[in-house]
């Protein structure tokens, strides 16, 4: 079992699907919703995801095929 | 001895011993270091600090890291020039360069790693980590062979050659991650929990940040043990910005300057501002973008400290501007052919942006100013190496030469 730490950020349509409801039903995952802000066209929600290593990548590409962006909690680590 | 007491929760402020940590457990917040500010206060004084190194150590008091482990490249006490043909050129009438271009690997993330990989040294690893496409990784790569430390650094696999070799001179591993900027993010960070690694920026973050704070310090020593009344920095992840107001709100706190307002101005480029676009939105939500522009130094689409940089301005009466691509080129040419410092991308940022903060109004040109220059001009040359002044061809000969000259469209003075 692995647990990993991201944030989805929504924008347009994908605010308005429910993508953490079904992520769970299509992948053998468990989510926890730790902290949230949605506005009508645009909102992030910062969650942990437990499950197998892989299952949990599967399901957070998906995730993002959905339109959905999705981060380590901590913000890009990328720097110059 | 560092007096550096545990990492405290930005958000909620539980408590964490001083470990490999950066984000609280119950509230996914950012960790800081605390201090324990009665002992700082009962020792530190402008007389000990100058009685120290000609380094950042000169303020080890107020860093996270015992003096057995420092790791030590000389880094920081960078020049302070007062800019005066800069500031005429804008109308300004106190303007200083903080001139972070003279660090051993030629930018400020010097400060940041020096702490890091001492903190590092101290927590007992044996390898720095990051994932750069320059200035960190040259830094941190430099550091680690100071310190025989084992350096890795992860780079995206399409970057140029020339930004590889600041590092690999040095001899780090160099990973080139097949993906994008955001598959090399999410590597990264799930690496940093599962290696035995310090990466500088991921699980040592609290003490890495903190190095920004001698910035601020160094600019009050040189003021004369005062602060500007006024700040233009870069923003990137946010970090920086934040943590130059710490600073001199620390050196209030401990009595070593005067309880003065500083108003913090953010500069960002325009193809990657999501902190200034937030500000003129007027709202704390940052929205993440996919950066656009050469100031690749600031180049984080999803910065991490974004929300502070926020409360940074607000509380300070300060504000944010973001400025065009070759208004940065613009920006990079007058410090140079003003004031004589050649800085990368972000330092034409920080000009431009203090030229945008003036005709804004968000900058009193009465007041005095400092601008942070954060990195040298080398590191992106490209970017201005067709805006420069041209070499002009001529014979060996003093005819070939003086028809030639009599045409140049910048001639300096015949008799000097």
């Amino acid at each position: 079992m692995a647990r990993r730490r991201v944030r989805f950020t929504f924008e347009g349509d994908s605010v308005t699907e429910p993508v953490i409801y079904l992520v769970g039903q299509e992948f053998d995952v468990v989510t926890n919703i730790r902290m949230a802000d949605v506005e009508h066209d645009f909102g992030w929600v910062v969650l942990e995801v437990d499950g197998d290593h892989d299952e949990i990548d599967r399901a957070l590409a998906w995730v993002a095929s959905k339109g959905v962006r999705v981060d380590p909690v901590a913000g890009d680590v990328v720097e110059s | 001895m560092t007096y550096a007491t545990c990492l405290a929760c930005r958000e909620c402020g539980r408590e964490f011993p001083l470990d490999p940590l950066h984000v609280c457990d119950f509230c996914f917040g950012p960790l800081e270091v605390a201090y324990d500010h009665d002992g700082i206060q009962s020792k530190i004084s402008r007389e000990r600090i100058e009685s120290g190194p000609r380094s950042i150590w000169r303020y080890r008091d107020l860093l996270p890291v015992d003096d057995d482990f420092i790791v030590d490249l000389n880094v920081g006490m960078t020049p302070l020039l007062r800019a005066d043909r800069l500031a005429e050129q804008l109308g300004m009438r106190e303007l200083w360069i903080k001139n972070d271009t003279c660090n051993p690997s030629w930018s400020f993330k010097d400060r940041v790693v020096a702490v890091a990989s001492s903190r590092a040294r101290q927590l007992g690893f044996k390898t720095l980590a990051c994932a750069s496409t320059g200035n960190l990784a040259n830094s941190v790569s430099a550091h680690a062979a100071r310190a025989g430390m084992d350096a890795i650094v992860f780079i995206p696999h399409d970057l140029e050659a020339g930004k590889v070799l600041g590092s690999a001179v040095y001899n780090p591993t160099i990973v080139a991650v097949n993906g994008s900027y955001d598959d090399v993010n999410r590597l990264c960070s799930e690496l940093a929990d599962n290696r035995q690694w310090a990466f500088v920026n991921i699980n040592v973050r609290p003490y890495y940040a903190e190095g920004s704070r001698t910035l601020a310090y160094e600019v009050a020593e040189q003021l004369g043990w005062r602060a500007p009344r006024q700040v233009v920095a870069p923003m990137a992840s946010g970090s920086l910005f934040t943590k130059i107001h710490k600073g001199f709100q620390e050196f209030q706190r401990y009595g070593l300057i005067e309880e003065t307002p500083v108003r913090m101005i953010g500069a960002q480029a325009e193809g990657c501002s999501p902190i200034t676009t937030a500000w003129r939105n007027a709202t704390t939500n940052i929205r993440p973008v996919k950066p656009n522009t050469i100031a690749k130094s600031l180049a984080i689409g999803n910065p991490a400290d974004g929300y502070y940089a926020l409360k940074t301005m607000k509380r300070t009466d300060g504000g944010a501007t973001a400025v065009t691509d070759p208004e940065v080129v613009a920006g990079i040419r007058m410090l140079a052919e003003c004031e004589g410092v050649f800085a990368e991308t972000a330092g034409g940022v920080t000009i431009a942006g203090l030229r945008q903060a003036i005709a804004n109004e968000q900058i009193d040109p009465d007041e005095s100013t400092v601008a942070f220059i954060t990195g040298g001009g080398l590191k992106t040359s490209d970017a201005v190496v067709d805006h420069v002044t041209q070499a002009i061809p001529i014979e060996g000969t003093l005819q070939s030469f003086e028809a030639a000259f009599a045409e140049a469209p910048q001639a300096v003075g015949v008799g000097g």
